[in-house]
């Protein structure tokens, strides 16, 4: 029988295009000590650290677990390091997820990070590699065609990705430690940005940012802290093959089965009513109504008009990235723990200005890769 | 030294149900990572006629240096053909890693049965090259230190403080090439006594080349099972006993290099000294390593190490922790040992350790 797990720790960096005030290991450091300091522990309370970060080559330094074994006070305890691509930051979340609810460890540090400014993602991912179509465009070039089937699926006009855009980079200015702080951002500003990959523009499209984000989990009986734990209500994790003629990669089935895991294990059978808000991964404008629909917040074809309704704005009935999201902080191997964490923070309590009101149950999503890898929780005021 | 931070308690059984490695070369330019695999994951299933289908959890070990692109895990799916989706994961670790991250999974009672694989071509670059990246980014890596060198400072340190001579480490190399001559998965197997291995030149002093591991190029594979799975799969379930594993700094100098203090460490955990060892499989890809391994493991001279013929016979980069496991239970499956230690290894000069204990029925 598993053990209960909570979030007794969140840290952050400052995420900023470049942050070159500190090493990767002072990047990491960072967040790590936060987390510790908001869980009231040091460095010798922890058992195990748990590390996640997205391919090597975006610094140039190999499975660098084993140089920041020591600034993460991890000599001497076990330490893995999770690689699951652009998902790796919530993977890595529930790998120090399964040490406390197996029972082998009471409190696990779960750190993730990327410093973007020390190489050059777009160009880490479109390495050559014999027998396979290059990808010389990054991400973006590759979800721009799905983004596309999506519109033309949904009917779904083109002002919605402004909307989106519009609207998470006008929740970060609630929160500190965003990297984009725009404060004129308005529609027009949005359509008057450069066209990248059609039909996203600039302002549409994730920054490159320096950043890292750290947890701890701790069991019923190590709990520790200024803030009530935030409760793990259902951890998951799903993946499906890159390509084969019958994947629908605009709504993956991996998603869909890796949502209806985690809120079975939670008690959801109604998330919009159910959860008071959620932290989703949405990289480019349009991934917000894509996954509306794929994660069953509302019907097939439905997503934009929840958007457009303004639903999952911040004063919306279920504000969707009220941190800002990945819209506008991207350090990328911790994007997808930020979104775990900041749930967190919302039914702890403690997410400051971007607070929404009351929230007791909220769900954390990342995803990576080409829409093949997900990863989810559900966590909660309440005791699961 | 206590188990400090970890809870006592006594684990849900495991099963080490199948075990299935690639013919390890020198270099496979023959197939992908997709096609080294998918022999593999076949056999591992096939073993004890099962599918995909009947495992619940899948995890795998690789590093993206070694085929020098980002996502290389990501095609590798494919040779086990995740659809419907499954539940996965991946760790840029050993697979040995990849099995104890499975093996936590089990540990929770919720699934019963997991897919653990790894897989690396070393043949694709420069290992020297590759392995420096691995280094503080800052400090040690600009100076390009390579994975021989290392070690030769470490086998050096042995000799200076008496617990290691140049003699032994031939010894060790014959010994484990000649039992590699009785494991048809091998990649270096011959019979040639230790003093005729002295004679060759140094590659750097006081390292010699029947010293250093081969570059293998392979993939490793297996089951693990829980509850009824685990008796039903196969007539001779290999429990994992204990399992733990260690990290230490990375500085070089601010380590003692002749001893092993995180594999005592996860050796205390996993429960080494309960009971007496028959086999134990050790990563040390050195030959000298064998002499610290051996020490912190605390195993005495009854006891048989690496009968495969161990990293120095194959050393498949990212495979050869997990190799480990499976050729440790093979010997308990086969009835040769009741109770065996698999160790796998990561980081310079033995930086990271893990070490799992395996028992027959």
């Amino acid at each position: 029988m598993a053990e209960r797990c909570a979030v007794i720790g969140v840290g952050q960096t400052h995420h900023k295009a470049k942050r070159e005030d500190v090493s990767i290991a002072g990047l990491v450091r960072e967040a790590a000590k936060m987390a510790l300091a908001d869980a009231d522990l040091t460095w010798s309370d922890i058992d195990a650290v748990v590390i996640g970060k997205a391919p090597d080559m975006f610094e140039g330094n190999m499975m660098p677990e084993i140089y920041l074994a020591p600034a993460l006070g991890a000599v001497g305890k076990p330490m893995i390091r999770v690689h699951t691509a652009g998902s790796v930051g919530g993977s890595t979340a529930l790998v120090a997820a399964h040490l406390v609810k197996s029972g082998i460890h009471k409190r696990v540090l779960t750190v993730a990070y990327e410093k973007q400014s020390d190489s050059d993602a777009m160009w880490a991912l479109s390495v050559p590699q014999p027998f396979a179509a290059p990808l010389l465009a990054g991400a973006g070039g590759y979800f721009a065609p799905h983004i596309r089937a999506y519109m033309r699926r949904s009917g779904a006009p083109d002002y919605i990705g402004r909307m989106v855009a519009v609207k998470d980079r006008r929740n970060a200015m609630r929160n500190p430690y965003a990297h984009l702080h725009l404060a004129d951002i308005d529609m027009k500003m949005v359509e008057d940005s450069m066209m990248l990959w059609d039909p996203l523009r600039y302002l549409e499209a994730c920054p490159s940012s320096d950043g890292a984000a750290a947890m701890v989990l701790a069991a019923e009986d190590a709990l520790s802290g200024q803030y009530p734990p935030a409760w793990v209500h259902g951890t998951a994790m799903r993946s499906e093959p890159t390509m084969f003629a019958g994947r629908d990669q605009v709504n993956p089935r991996a998603g869909r089965d890796c949502s209806a895991d985690v809120y079975a294990q939670a008690g959801v059978t109604n998330p919009r009513e159910q959860f008071d808000c959620a932290e989703v991964y949405v990289p480019f404008s349009w991934y917000e109504p894509m996954w509306l629909e794929n994660l069953g917040f509302c019907d097939l074809g439905d997503g934009w008009k929840l958007t457009e309704s303004g639903a999952t704005a911040f004063d919306g009935d279920i504000p969707w990235n009220a941190s800002g999201g990945v819209l506008s902080s991207n350090p990328i191997g911790a994007s997808g723990m930020l979104r775990f964490l900041e749930v967190a923070m919302q039914v702890r309590g403690q997410a400051g200005e971007h607070q929404v009101d009351g929230a007791k149950l909220a769900l954390g999503q990342a995803y990576g890769g080409g829409s093949q890898f997900f990863s989810m929780w559900v966590v909660g005021s309440e005791k699961p | 030294m206590s188990a400090a931070g970890s809870t006592s308690r006594t684990p849900r059984p495991v099963s080490v149900a199948s075990f299935a490695q690639m013919q390890n070369v020198r270099r496979d330019d023959q197939h992908n990572e997709v096609e080294m695999l998918m022999p593999v994951v076949a056999e591992v299933f096939g073993n004890i006629g099962i599918t995909k289908d009947d495992v619940d959890f899948i995890c795998s070990g690789s590093t993206d240096y070694l085929i020098g692109g980002p996502f290389s895990f990501v095609m590798a799916l494919d040779a086990v053909g995740v659809w419907p989706p499954r539940s996965e994961s991946h760790v840029e670790m050993d697979g040995a890693w990849a099995l104890y991250e499975a093996w936590v999974l089990l540990q929770e009672g919720e699934i019963d049965a997991a897919l653990v694989y790894s897989f690396g071509r070393s043949s694709l670059g420069d290992l020297g090259e590759i392995l420096a990246l691995q280094l503080d980014p800052y400090y040690l890596a600009p100076l390009w230190p390579d994975p021989v060198s290392l070690a030769a400072l470490q086998a050096r340190a042995l000799i200076d403080a008496g617990k290691g001579t140049e003699e032994e480490f031939a010894a060790i190399a014959s010994r484990s090439r000649r039992d590699a001559l009785a494991n048809p998965r091998a990649q270096v197997a011959n019979d040639i006594p230790a003093d005729t291995l002295m004679q060759e030149e140094y590659v750097v002093s006081p390292l010699r080349r029947h010293t250093l591991p081969p570059v293998t190029d392979g993939a490793a594979a297996v089951v693990l099972a829980a509850g009824d799975r685990a008796q039903e799969w196969g007539d001779r379930p290999v429990w994992i006993t204990g399992f733990d594993h260690r990290m230490e700094t990375h500085s070089l100098g601010a380590r003692d290099l002749t001893s092993s203090p995180s594999t005592a460490k996860a050796a205390i955990v996993a429960g080494v000294a309960d009971g007496p060892v028959d086999v134990a499989e050790i990563h040390a890809p050195f030959a000298h390593q064998e002499i610290i391994l051996r020490e912190a493991l605390g195993l005495d001279k009854t006891v048989t190490v690496n009968p495969s013929g161990g990293p120095l016979a194959a050393n498949p980069i990212m495979s050869a922790g997990l190799i480990r496991i499976g050729e440790a239970a093979e010997r308990i499956r086969s009835g040769e040992a009741r109770r065996a230690v698999a160790h796998a290894t990561s980081g310079p000069c033995l930086q990271q350790n893990l070490v799992c204990v395996l028992e027959g029925a």
